[in-house]
């Protein structure tokens, strides 16, 4: 091998590095190590011309290796190895030294970051010349997609990827796609009526032949990496054979159970034992409530269901199937919950009647709702007052401290309702601000202002029915401080919502777990970054999309599908893929057999060769944990990209001075 | 390294991260602009299962005066269970190196997900801290006093007549 001949480029990165690091210090340093050929700064190393440096460098100069100290390598590493492949060098023998996120971006003292930038930097130049040239691993595409939630955003995304002709799975939990868009009455701010903008999407989505939709069923687990992942989806028993069942709901008329409290109508309506969640269900399909049902509770039931089922569709002895998909990306899309506003005692929901949440006023505004679109007490008066309460547990320290977006629109939304419904009635909007951050949502907020809404600036404190005059007598009183008037109110109403923020689902973490990325502090799912991959996760090959991410509306969640399914697509519409080469090797030379390694192997890539009494890596089940490499007594097994020797000269770079 | 510790001591620390959650907690811890003190050269590797005692017997023969590593919270491994390896091995390495004469804590191992800037920040500061509690470790000069004493009997071996 020739002689090794090392280029170091430090980016100023504006001043995000230059500001803290001493570049030309470091350079002039830099230009002194062993092996170190060329040292250069540059302003933004990314841009072209920065690229261009290392371009000409190995080109003209016979650079053989590379290191860019720069931002974290999970930035931009592959933008300079492409750079690097582009001037004929292998990519792998370029390392990036991570002086911003590491160093500059969380240092006080600008010596104590030189300093710090240094020892980065030789770590990665004592590793260099034990780096390998690798060739990253070709592995074919699966053109499949899965999505994950048959919300807006799943419906979107598994609509865009059906219409490029690619074969998309979408898995839903629930008996029906839809999802919280379902259950609105109105959209903000253009008042749009949500079944009629979502119904003929979700009725596209069950007709597409590209979609194969399996509703009522959940992933359970997740195997293999981009390109090539098996997913085992468990289909819940509906006890309704889908294939013969009409959706002619005769069963649910028949059926003796009838007083099951409705989700859909989030409990304010009913339904019986067999049901279907509402009447724009798809999968227009039956499904019967294992947990109430007679019949399969154990209990005696003449089974008028049955009778009444002209098709024969009903099948009591049906079962949950396992079934095993193979896609080559997935699209998450599982959206959000309401926050429980239950958890304070303060606002009396669950306590106090004419307490509801935002979703149960959706239901009860809604033309399909269980007051048939009456905006009614629970007495069936139409309240002479409402409040609605803004930021019920979002931007509260004590349960979330994040903004939920959508609920200042929203709750202007109720306020119009209310107005268009009952103009007599007082409402009162209480928010801490009210922010309208969309297309027409500041106008909206002027619209509803105009219609005579109360605006009281201040956070609801309390909500009571103890009354101190008599025309507080037998109505609910909302305790706030208005800030702008300077004065405690005491706001008498008939029906208080609470405009609850949005929660992350309460199995997110969970499911975060089963397809191997995270979740970050508020609980939503992590995306790959903040700014420049929010549909992405940390697991290639995996996108996220709608609120499961974070709260937004609905324009957002459906660009975001959009994105998601963009980002799928281009990966497979690719025959192959290219994987890291960052795998491990056993030398059977070395290997004495004694099987360590075959047992700890979390992906079952090692295998034991009965022939020659070795151990043999999979190359292609193969991830690069690096466990046997730790594992193995002789130190047998290696990992490239990963060696021993490497990380060995990153200490002794690390440690030199 | 500057000497403006309280004790004119500056630790100095190797931090082995796992690519996918650790590494990332760092890079986040940046991304907010957290202060943490300067003192540990980061080093990353895929998985927290990659790192055995040598690497650690490495930083310390090396010059470190304390070694962090810290990988995915348990259930959150990117390799479904390599970092409960970490967790098996973590205290059979401890044992090791109490054995050797190392005091408890210089060794720390830490789970941070990719979205605990904050605690990756806290980690390394009081982890700094606890080193800098400790004093310094000096094994590399050890390492350099017991070789130069050997090439010196050895040398001194060599000049004697057969």
């Amino acid at each position: 091998m020739a002689e090794d001949k090392i280029a170091v480029y430090l980016c100023h990165c504006g001043t995000n590095i230059a500001g803290k690091v001493d570049v030309d210090k470091v350079v002039a340093w830099a230009a002194e190590q062993p092996n170190v050929a060329i040292a250069r700064e540059y302003k933004y190393m990314c841009s072209d011309p920065g690229q261009d440096l290392i371009k000409e460098d190995i080109q003209q100069h016979g650079i053989n290796r590379v290191v860019v100290a720069a931002c974290s390598p999970t930035m931009h590493e592959p933008t300079f190895r492409k750079a690097a492949a582009d001037a004929g060098l292998n990519p792998y023998l370029l390392q990036m030294a991570n002086v911003r996120e590491h160093c500059s971006w969380v240092t006080v003292d600008k010596d104590e970051a030189t300093e710090k930038a240094k020892r980065i930097l030789n770590a990665q130049i004592h590793r260099l010349p034990f780096n390998e040239a690798l060739e990253p691993i070709e592995v074919p595409v699966n053109p499949a997609v899965m999505v994950v939630g048959g919300g807006i955003a799943g419906i979107e995304a598994a609509l865009k990827l059906a219409a490029t002709g690619k074969k998309v799975y979408l898995v839903e939990k629930n008996p029906s796609i839809g999802g919280h868009m379902a259950m609105f009455d109105k959209t903000f701010p253009t008042l749009d009526c949500a079944a009629c903008i979502l119904t003929p999407k979700m009725s596209a989505a069950g007709k597409d032949p590209n979609i194969e939709l399996m509703a009522y069923s959940e992933v359970v687990e997740v195997d293999g990496y981009v390109g090539n992942f098996k997913v085992k989806v468990n289909k819940k028993a509906r006890y309704v054979n889908t294939d013969t069942c009409t959706g002619c709901a005769a069963c649910l008329d028949a059926c003796v159970v009838r007083k099951v409290l409705s989700e859909f109508d989030q409990g304010l309506g009913k339904r019986s034992a067999i049901y279907i969640p509402f009447p724009q269900a798809v999968p227009l399909r039956a499904t019967i409530d294992a947990e109430k049902c007679l019949t399969l509770k154990g209990k005696k039931c003449k089974q008028p269901c049955t009778t009444a089922c002209g098709p024969g569709a009903i099948d009591f002895e049906q079962q949950d199937e396992l079934v095993e998909l193979e896609v080559g990306a997935i699209i998450m899309a599982t959206g959000f919950e309401l926050w429980d506003p239950g958890q304070d005692a303060r606002y009396g929901y669950g306590r106090l009647d004419n307490v509801i949440t935002s979703l149960e006023f959706e239901r009860i505004s809604n033309a399909s709702g269980p007051t048939g679109g009456e905006i009614v007490c629970k007495n069936g008066e139409p309240p002479k007052s409402v409040a609605i309460l803004h930021c019920i547990g979002s931007r509260d320290q004590n349960y979330q401290e994040h903004c939920s977006r959508v609920c200042c629109m929203y709750s202007l939304k109720f306020s119009h309702l209310i107005k268009e419904h009952l103009p007599e009635t007082e409402v009162y909007e209480l928010y801490i601000d009210m922010r309208c951050y969309g297309k027409g949502y500041e106008e909206f907020y002027r619209r509803v202002m105009d219609e005579g809404v109360h605006m009281v600036r201040g956070r609801a404190a309390e909500v009571t029915d103890l009354a101190m005059s008599p025309e507080e007598e037998g109505r609910l009183i909302v305790k706030t401080e208005d800030t702008l008037l300077g004065i405690v109110r005491r706001i008498p109403a008939d029906m208080v919502i609470l405009s609850s923020g949005l929660a992350p689902a309460k199995d997110a973490k969970a499911v975060s777990q089963t397809f191997g990325f995270g979740c970050s502090a508020d609980g939503f799912f992590l995306e790959r970054h903040p700014k420049l991959e929010p549909v992405s996760t940390i697991t290639d090959g995996i996108f996220i999309a709608g609120c499961c991410q974070y709260p937004k509306d609905i324009p957002d969640t459906v660009a975001q599908a959009g994105a998601a399914a963009a980002g799928a697509l281009a990966l497979v519409d690719n025959a192959t893929v290219k994987v890291e080469p960052t795998i491990s090797y056993i030398d059977p030379e070395k290997c004495c057999g004694c099987h360590i390694c075959v047992g700890l192997c979390p992906h079952v890539a090692i295998q034991y060769n009965e022939e020659l009494k070795v151990a043999e890596v999979i190359t292609a089940a193969c991830k690069g944990c690096g466990v046997c490499v730790a594992a193995c007594g002789s130190n047998v097994p290696q990992q490239h990209g990963y060696l021993d020797d490497q990380i060995f000269a990153e200490i002794e770079g690390a440690m030199a001075f | 390294m500057s000497t403006n510790g309280s004790n004119g001591f500056e630790p100095r620390l190797i931090g082995f991260l796992c690519r996918w959650c650790s590494y990332n907690g760092a890079d986040l811890a940046g991304t907010s602009r957290l202060k943490y003190p300067p003192n540990m050269v980061p080093i990353k590797t895929n998985c927290s299962g990659r790192i055995d005692a040598t690497h650690i017997l490495k930083a310390l023969k090396e010059g470190a005066d304390g070694v962090l590593i810290a990988g995915c919270h348990p259930g959150d491994c990117h390799y479904i269970n390599g970092n409960y390896r970490t967790a098996g091995r973590f205290p059979l390495t401890e044992k090791l190196l109490e054995q050797l004469g190392l005091e408890h804590g210089r060794v720390r191992l830490e789970w941070v997900s990719a979205a605990e800037g904050d605690k990756f920040a806290r980690v390394v500061t009081e982890f700094t801290e606890q080193i800098r509690a400790l004093g310094p470790l000096g094994w590399n000069a050890q390492f350099r006093d017991e070789s130069a004493e050997a090439d010196t009997a050895e040398a001194a071996k060599e000049a004697v007549p057969a």
